[in-house]
């Protein structure tokens, strides 16, 4: 045995795992480093805010922390590593980038990294947690000090059994070689440098300069399977006895059965094997979908009123107008105002998979398969659902066909435990999309009122006041506890709430504007509606007023957009993407009437990111004809810069401000639910009008910056806020006139007929055959 | 029970369901090919965009009753059998693009990629950006601006 080369590198406290091969924990080490801190343009520094110091990636990283121990990577006999992930992949590419980072260190390819998901391990507190863009800001660590650990330990072993010097080993791909060219593979050691025994040692990780995998773009390691159908979901899953199950909901939101006065009826449909009465509406169990459908179209059902029968778009604006907080009184200056309020109307955060869970509730056991953010949380609830402890429930995580914050909460996995419980047989429950957009979790509206003051060559204030309908925060971090302050009054009342915590955690602005004030409040509980995150939280929001004032100080003020935020943005790292996207775009390029150019910055996840989108909103193409669909303004190019500090996978980043991207184009155009008398219009994808091909600009770049840190930020919601900036923003001056409400839309004419309410759902159609090509 | 046959990817299949089952269903809850997502049943979100003798379609909008002993069923898993590869061109070019995020509407987009393609190319010209706007797919990971490029490549080698 040997010491291992002194080097000035940082070294970890990891621990071996007493196991048949080499298993290797990590244990947390420091903290990450947060982000390092004109011409008659005279920009005031801003005193640093809230979010500024210390923001929700490092309360959720922090929450990490004490367990981050717990997670363990494996060496196989054949060479290859397993790791089970506790997060959930959902389509942003955690799966690839811990693949990667475990590569890393190991030196092995991506390809012999196994990387499957973690059943809910209740030991891991609030780290088993998919949220907040934070799985690669909280896991970096932990996941390569275990992989390092692993490495060690073959290191030694095989110095053991060549009579050689650990120091004195090269390894590559996999491959221990002695200096006299005698070789052994991770295979060969994987079990002759297993621990007998579970014990603490001291890693080194590898230098960011030695890195040959992170950095480097890296297709998704699922990418195979997604293609040829073989990736399988919550749905696919044959789990013996779990026949299709669907739930009858009420005509309007959280509305409760009072009778069912058909039951022997619809017991008797063909296929038909259960129907019963659940918290949520009227269970049936079938052979098929289809015939749960027919079943739920065929139920004669009274029902009690929901929280908010008597509520509609119109009835909220009074509410909201009446909470806003008022401005303190930093604008009492002698300056020019800029005082602009704007609405953003509900959003759906359905993702195409629609909820799913398979539960198999025996005696004295229950076992759950679904796709779910908050794993821990979902065992509790079942566990205190069927009056078990939870060591009697076993979760198993799936990957999930998007998840956009819907995940977190866990109604469906509660659905599918009462209809297996009650029915005494395995089911797989799922959401009809009509569901999903009715009785789905949605974030609410809000207005973003701003009022800033200016005087000569500087912002001398700018406040912000946010109101809107209390969101739903419940599912905590992801375990009981936190989600139990989340219930404690008053929630999304003020003062106390954990809509204030996060709000104050994810809000900046990130200029040097003065004095700098914002706050939120919130009308009615959390439990009034089916609220909750969706991605990118309130700055999805925030962030369009702010950017939107910002472009009207900049004209009131004589300057231009670009040379306006470059000159008032607080540092050079801000900067930097800001001059890269504008390069990039040809920002100020010649544009003709009725088409113009956007720009807009955002900070937030541990990063920075600025975006230009080009929007034509000539008339030709904003009446272009789709059928069933909404045309209006297209945004015809997108260029978006971003800085994450480092970038692990930069093609699985690209993507994800891609997918942000998307959303943020129908968030501003098209995209919105209306509530009419307790319950929303929309019923489907043709009137939801999420962005579609029609509505995808032709161009888009992303541009990856250099490392400008050692440590990554968030990637997942980063692309929302800033694009839904840059859009509103082109959307403004090509049309001069400044947008007020998102999406635009909103309040035209609807554009469909809405579904009826009883029955909930729409049969399926009958004509496909007609509508071949 | 009503008893039903027709060719899925290449081989004779048998089924006994009632005649107004959506053929989705007949597909994924009794035949167990789950290729074809389910994402709306409503014939608008596409997910489970699938081809008869050749043709989009998708069954979440055809009852079983409605197809012929000799209709062929295509799925996503039977494609590439439809090429004689292990992975049919468009599929390959999904690979070279990196194109899935969770994949789930992905089977459904390749379905109708390569039939839209085919439609072009039948018309004796090279798929084009109106054609892509045509695609009413939903993508709600907004892999859009990939697949446009990915079945771009892709037509080149059909």
């Amino acid at each position: 045995m040997t010491s291992m080369p002194e080097l000035s590198r940082r070294r970890f406290l990891t621990y071996v795992i007493a196991g048949p091969t080499v298993i290797a924990a990590a244990r947390w080490a420091d903290a990450s480093p947060g982000l390092p801190g004109g011409t008659a343009m005279q920009p005031i520094p801003s005193a640093p805010g809230a979010a500024d110091e210390y923001d929700l990636n490092d309360l959720l990283t922090d929450s990490t922390r004490s367990t981050a121990n717990m997670i363990t990577v494996t060496v196989n006999k054949d060479g290859t590593a397993s790791f089970a992930l506790p997060r959930v992949e959902t389509g942003q590419g955690i799966t690839t980038s811990s693949a990667m980072l475990i590569a890393e260190e190991l030196g092995i390819p991506v390809s012999k990294v196994h990387v499957t998901l973690a059943d809910a391990r209740p030991e891991l507190m609030m780290n088993q947690f998919t949220a907040g863009s934070n799985t690669t800001i909280s896991t970096y660590q932990p996941i390569r000090m275990a992989a390092a650990a692993a490495k060690q330990q073959m290191l030694l072993a095989a110095a053991q059994e060549l009579g050689v010097d650990a120091a004195d080993l090269a390894s590559e791909n996999g491959v221990v070689r002695a200096p006299d060219g005698r070789t052994m593979t991770y295979g060969d050691l994987a079990e002759k440098a297993a621990a007998t025994e579970t014990r603490q040692i001291e890693v080194e990780l590898a230098p960011t300069s030695t890195f040959k995998v992170i950095g480097k773009p890296h297709n998704r390691v699922d990418a195979r399977d997604a293609v040829t159908g073989r990736k399988k979901f919550t749905m696919d899953h044959d789990i013996p006895g779990a026949l299709p199950t669907m739930v009858c909901r009420p005509p309007t939101i959280k509305g409760t059965v009072k009778r069912v006065n058909n039951i022997s009826h619809v017991r008797a449909m063909p296929g038909v094997t259960h129907v019963g009465v659940i918290s949520t509406g009227v269970a049936v169990r079938a052979k098929t979908f289809g015939q749960c459908i027919d079943a739920i179209r065929a139920l004669k059902v009274t029902w009690n009123p929901g929280t908010a029968d008597h509520e509609s778009d119109k009835t909220l604006i009074p509410q909201l107008k009446a909470a806003e907080r008022p401005f303190g009184d930093v604008a009492d200056v002698n300056g020019n105002i800029i005082d602009e309020s704007f609405t953003f109307w509900w959003k759906s955060n359905s993702a195409l998979e629609p909820n799913t869970a398979i539960a198999d509730v025996r005696k004295d056991k229950a076992t759950i398969w679904s796709s779910l953010q908050s794993p821990i949380y979902a065992q509790k609830q079942v566990a205190d659902l069927l009056g078990f402890q939870t060591s009697q429930v076993t979760v198993h995580v799936l990957p999930g066909g998007g998840a956009f914050g819907r995940r977190m909460f866990n109604d469906v996995v509660l659905e599918a435990t009462e209809a297996s419980k009650q029915f005494g047989v395995p089911v797989k429950l799922m959401w009809h999309r009509t569901d999903e957009f009715r009785a789905g979790r949605v974030h609410p509206p809000a207005i973003s009122h701003v009022r800033a003051a200016y005087s000569g060559g500087s912002v001398v204030s700018f406040e912000q006041r946010h109101t809107g309908v209390a969101t739903d925060w419940t599912m905590g971090f992801g375990e009981p506890i936190t989600s139990m302050m989340a219930t404690t009054p008053p929630n999304g009342q003020g003062d106390a709430g954990y809509s204030q915590t996060v709000w104050n955690l994810t809000i900046n602005v990130p200029y040097d504007f003065g004095e700098v004030d914002h706050a939120i409040n919130e009308i009615k509980t959390y439990d009034v509606f089916h609220t909750g995150s969706v991605r990118n939280l309130y700055s999805a929001d925030a962030a369009v007023a702010r950017e939107l004032v910002v472009d009207k100080l900049a004209k009131a003020m004589g300057h231009d957009p670009y040379a306006f935020r470059s000159t008032f943005l607080k540092d050079d790292q801000s900067r930097g993407v800001l001059h890269a996207a504008a390069k990039a775009a040809r920002w100020g390029r010649h544009m003709p009437a009725g088409t113009a150019q956007g720009i807009a910055f955002h900070k937030e996840y541990h990063g920075v990111i600025a975006a230009v989108a080009e929007i034509d909103c000539r008339p030709h193409t904003v009446h272009r004809h789709i059928r069933q669909a909404v045309t209006g303004p297209r945004v015809t190019k997108l260029v978006i810069a971003v800085d994450v500090g480092l970038p692990i996978n930069p093609r699985g980043l690209e993507a994800q401000m891609m997918g942000g991207a998307m959303d943020a184009i129908g968030q501003i155009l098209t995209e919105s639910l209306h509530l009419h008398n307790g319950n929303f219009l929309e019923g489907s994808w043709d009137d939801y009008y999420y962005t579609r091909e029609w509505n995808v600009p032709k161009e888009i770049k992303v541009i990856v910056m250099p490392p400008s840190s050692d440590t990554p930020g968030g990637a997942g919601e980063f692309g929302v806020a800033v694009t839904k900036s840059a859009v509103a923003c082109a959307l403004a001056r090509a049309t001069a006139k400044t947008p007020r409400e998102f999406p635009i839309n909103h309040d035209d004419p609807l554009p469909f007929d809405p579904f009826p309410t009883v029955p909930p759902i729409p049969q399926s159609p009958r004509d496909g055959l007609q509508h071949t090509y | 029970m009503a008893k039903h046959t027709f060719k899925l990817n290449g081989k004779r299949v048998h089924v006994e369901a009632p005649d107004n089952v959506r053929l989705l269903w007949v597909l994924r809850d009794l035949l167990g090919v789950t290729g074809p997502k389910y994402g709306c049943g409503l014939d608008v979100c596409k997910a489970c965009t699938s081809h008869i003798n050749g043709k989009a379609f998708n069954p979440c909008s055809v009852p079983v009753g409605q197809l012929d002993p000799e209709d062929e069923v295509t799925t996503i898993e039977g494609l590439p059998e439809t090429v004689g590869k292990d992975l049919h061109p468009m599929q390959e070019a999904w690979l070279e693009h990196d194109v899935p995020q969770c994949g789930y509407c992905q089977p459904g987009q390749i379905m109708a990629a390569v039939a839209k393609v085919r439609e072009a190319h039948d018309a004796g010209r090279e798929i084009t950006d109106a054609d892509l706007d045509e695609i009413r797919n939903i993508c709600r990971c907004g892999t859009y601006f990939r697949l446009r490029e990915a079945i771009k490549t892709g037509a080149q080698h059909m």
